[in-house]
């Protein structure tokens, strides 16, 4: 079990939760600069209105200063000052005296400007500074006399700032939990991932049967377990394959071995040129079978780890198939046997030409040597070839003695050789390698009761 | 006949040499490929027996600069690889023939001595002519002593390549590969009934055998005892 602080770390640190606290990231950006345009427009809307209202209200006072006499102006400003509410006003004359007004002062950043501004104060304090926000502009009445006419915008202001402080909590709030959901994510993800890592580490202790477990939701991390799972088959495949091959040399190639250096101590024990001779030429050709055997062991290891290479090619099966009988259409006859090839279509695979030329030869080297009784009459060996949609099947039978139904599945194993063919020469591995022809072509070997006899029918795809 | 053997093991290269030398050959060697390449472009060889993995140069890359070089002498290249795929690649770097270890030798003389004779200009020959056996290559017709004999095509080809290296051992494995274009070992004695039964055509109403067998060799066609 892992501590805490560490669990925390790894979830931190995984790619769930990178995308996620960047994706936070981003939006808190975006989101901060719109929200923060946003309030400073509204601002900007709101004080541009406040300054409208303002206008047409100094035009009013303007005309009143215009119609009448000073004190009209002044009862004015003092009704209107008392009338409370957010109106602010100051009229003061020439020398800067205050006449009338609810400021207790000439707010110094509006008298400077003509277009009027934003500018704090306070009703209460004697000096007039304070933290209240107001907007006001200064009127011209003309006569020296100074009138401000602005408006208290505090609570405006006070508003947009708490909706302001409101949209950032919310930001806030929503980063908090867009961190959680990722960090929620990289939990989940790293636990899957966690599945994959136990497998694996379990598989590299020497479990090789040990598999990804599926969660059944069949979404990506499915998918990834589904792929490592056929990557992990095929390789086992192949490692079996290969303790096979190496099961093989320790007990079917040591036999030989073995032999050969018996018979090549014998030959040194016995004197004389003649036995010598004997010796070296007997040694020479167990040699020879024992390279045999060495060859075909390789080559059907190769082709079963392998796949099709640049050697494939698309040709016509049926005269490929004819021209191997052929050539052992002799053999046959002189042995008694008669060997009948009846392929009426001759339809083209994609394939190794040489490898499935090899194993239809295997074939008809099986029926050859095993079908025939001791004397060998009567024999029959009929090649066929049957053309069907997706692939062709060459079919080798024979009226022979046949093989046990529980034996046919055995006998494609390396190295089985059924009892009553041991007599015959051969490695044992001619029908292994014609199996491995028909997997690396994607086809497959069969064998049938052919009533009486074998009959063994490799299918290969036509498109491999 | 002048043999070059390129090949690092020294061992086989000394057993190569002596086996040459008990043939009636002389054999220089070459311990890799860049005095291989130095020995074949100045001597006057008639056949390369160049293996496969060497130091300093590689036998394939060795093969291929001898023939930029324009040096064309028949290459037997010798492999421990033995797939089909490995002898298309060197029979496209250049080599004439290719034999996998480990080999008969009498295999590797067969195939060195055809390959000595192609270099001999056989320029579109067109009849072969052994004793009173004649194949005439562009009638496709065999006669002895005048007689016409009656051959199957597979038979025709198979004595017209015995008759091409005629005097020279041609081996089981040489006859699968050139007359049927097979690459496999056979467990059948296939190759000796095809033989057998040329032999019946051409020799059986003869008085002398012209088709002969060499024991743990092959066969060879000639004037004379095998």
């Amino acid at each position: 079990m892992m501590a805490l602080p560490d669990r925390i770390s790894r979830a931190l640190s995984t790619t769930a939760f990178r995308v996620a606290a960047i994706t936070v990231a981003v939006y808190l950006v975006f989101s901060g600069t719109v929200i923060g345009l946003l309030l400073w427009q509204s601002n900007r809307v709101l004080t541009e209105q406040v300054l409208v209202t303002l206008g047409a209200e100094a035009d009013l006072l303007k005309a009143e200063a215009q119609s009448g006499d000073r004190d009209a102006i002044v009862r004015a400003v003092a009704t209107r000052s008392r009338a409370g509410g957010p109106g602010l006003y100051f009229l003061a004359d020439r020398t800067g005296r205050k006449l009338a007004g609810n400021l207790s002062r000439l707010p110094p950043e509006i008298a400077a400007h003509p277009t009027g501004g934003v500018f704090r104060y306070s009703a209460d304090a004697e000096d007039g500074s304070g933290d209240r926000l107001a907007v006001a502009i200064p009127v011209d009445i003309g006569a020296g006399a100074q009138l401000i006419v602005g408006r208290d915008v505090d609570e405006q202001r006070r508003f947009a700032g708490e909706m302001g402080t409101m949209y950032f909590l919310a930001l806030g709030i929503l980063t908090l939990g867009g961190l959680l959901a990722g960090f929620a994510a990289s939990r989940i993800a790293l636990k899957r991932v966690e599945t994959i890592n136990t497998a694996a580490r379990s598989i590299m202790a020497g479990d090789m049967s040990r598999r990804i477990a599926v969660s059944g939701t069949g979404d990506e991390y499915d998918g990834l377990a589904t792929n490592l799972n056929a990557m992990l088959e095929r390789i086992e495949a192949l490692m079996n394959g290969l303790r096979e091959v190496s099961d093989n040399i320790a007990h079917d190639l040591k036999t030989p071995l073995t032999r050969l250096r018996n018979s090549a101590e014998a030959a040194l024990r016995e004197r004389g040129e003649d036995a010598y001779r004997d010796g070296l030429e007997h040694t020479i050709e167990k040699a020879d079978e024992l390279i045999k055997t060495f060859n075909s062991l390789l080559l059907v290891a190769k082709l079963e780890a392998g796949a099709l290479d640049e050697n494939a090619e698309r040709f016509a099966v049926g005269h490929v198939v004819s021209d191997v009988a052929e050539l052992y259409e002799p053999v046959a006859e002189e042995r008694g046997m008669g060997l009948g090839v009846a392929i009426a279509a001759d339809p083209e695979i994609h394939g190794n030409r040489q490898l499935v030329v090899q194993a239809v030869a295997n074939l008809i080297e099986n029926a050859i040597k095993y079908s025939g009784g001791p004397v060998g009459g009567g024999t029959q060996i009929d090649i066929g070839l049957n053309d069907l949609p997706e692939a062709v099947e060459i079919c080798v039978a024979d009226n022979g003695p046949g093989i046990a139904p529980e034996d046919r599945e055995r006998v494609l194993k390396r190295f089985v050789r059924l009892e009553k063919s041991r007599t015959e020469p051969g490695t044992g591995l001619g029908l292994s390698l014609v199996q491995a022809v028909a997997r690396l072509h994607g086809g497959s070997v069969r064998l049938e009761d052919n009533q009486p006899g074998l009959r063994v029918v490799l299918t290969l795809p036509k498109r491999a | 006949m002048h043999v070059l053997v390129v090949e690092d093991d020294r061992e086989t290269a000394h057993f190569l040499q002596k086996a040459l030398k008990e043939s009636g050959h002389a054999a220089d060697l070459a311990g890799d490929g860049e005095t291989g390449q130095s020995l074949a472009e100045q001597g006057a060889y008639d056949v390369l027996i160049v293996d496969r993995m060497l130091p300093r140069l590689d036998g394939l890359s060795m093969i291929r600069e001898l023939r930029n070089r324009g040096v064309r002498t028949p290459v037997l290249i010798l492999s421990a690889l033995g797939e089909v795929d490995d002898r298309v690649k060197g029979l496209r770097a250049g080599g004439d023939d290719y034999l996998t270890k480990p080999y008969a030798y009498s295999e590797l003389l067969a195939r060195v001595e055809a390959l000595a004779r192609r270099a001999v200009p056989e320029e579109q020959e067109t009849r072969y002519v052994v004793d009173g056996l004649v194949l005439d290559r562009l009638s496709h017709r065999v006669t002895r002593d005048g007689e016409a004999i009656q051959l199957q095509p597979r038979e025709y080809r198979l004595l017209e390549y015995l008759m091409k290296h005629a005097g020279q051992v041609v081996t089981r494995t040489m006859l699968l590969e050139h007359v049927w274009d097979y690459h496999f070992d056979p467990q059948t004695n296939v190759i000796d009934v095809h033989v057998s039964r040329l032999r019946a055509k051409i020799d059986k109403n003869f008085e002398k055998p012209l088709l002969h067998t060499v024991r743990g060799a092959g066969y060879t066609i000639r004037d004379g005892p095998a």
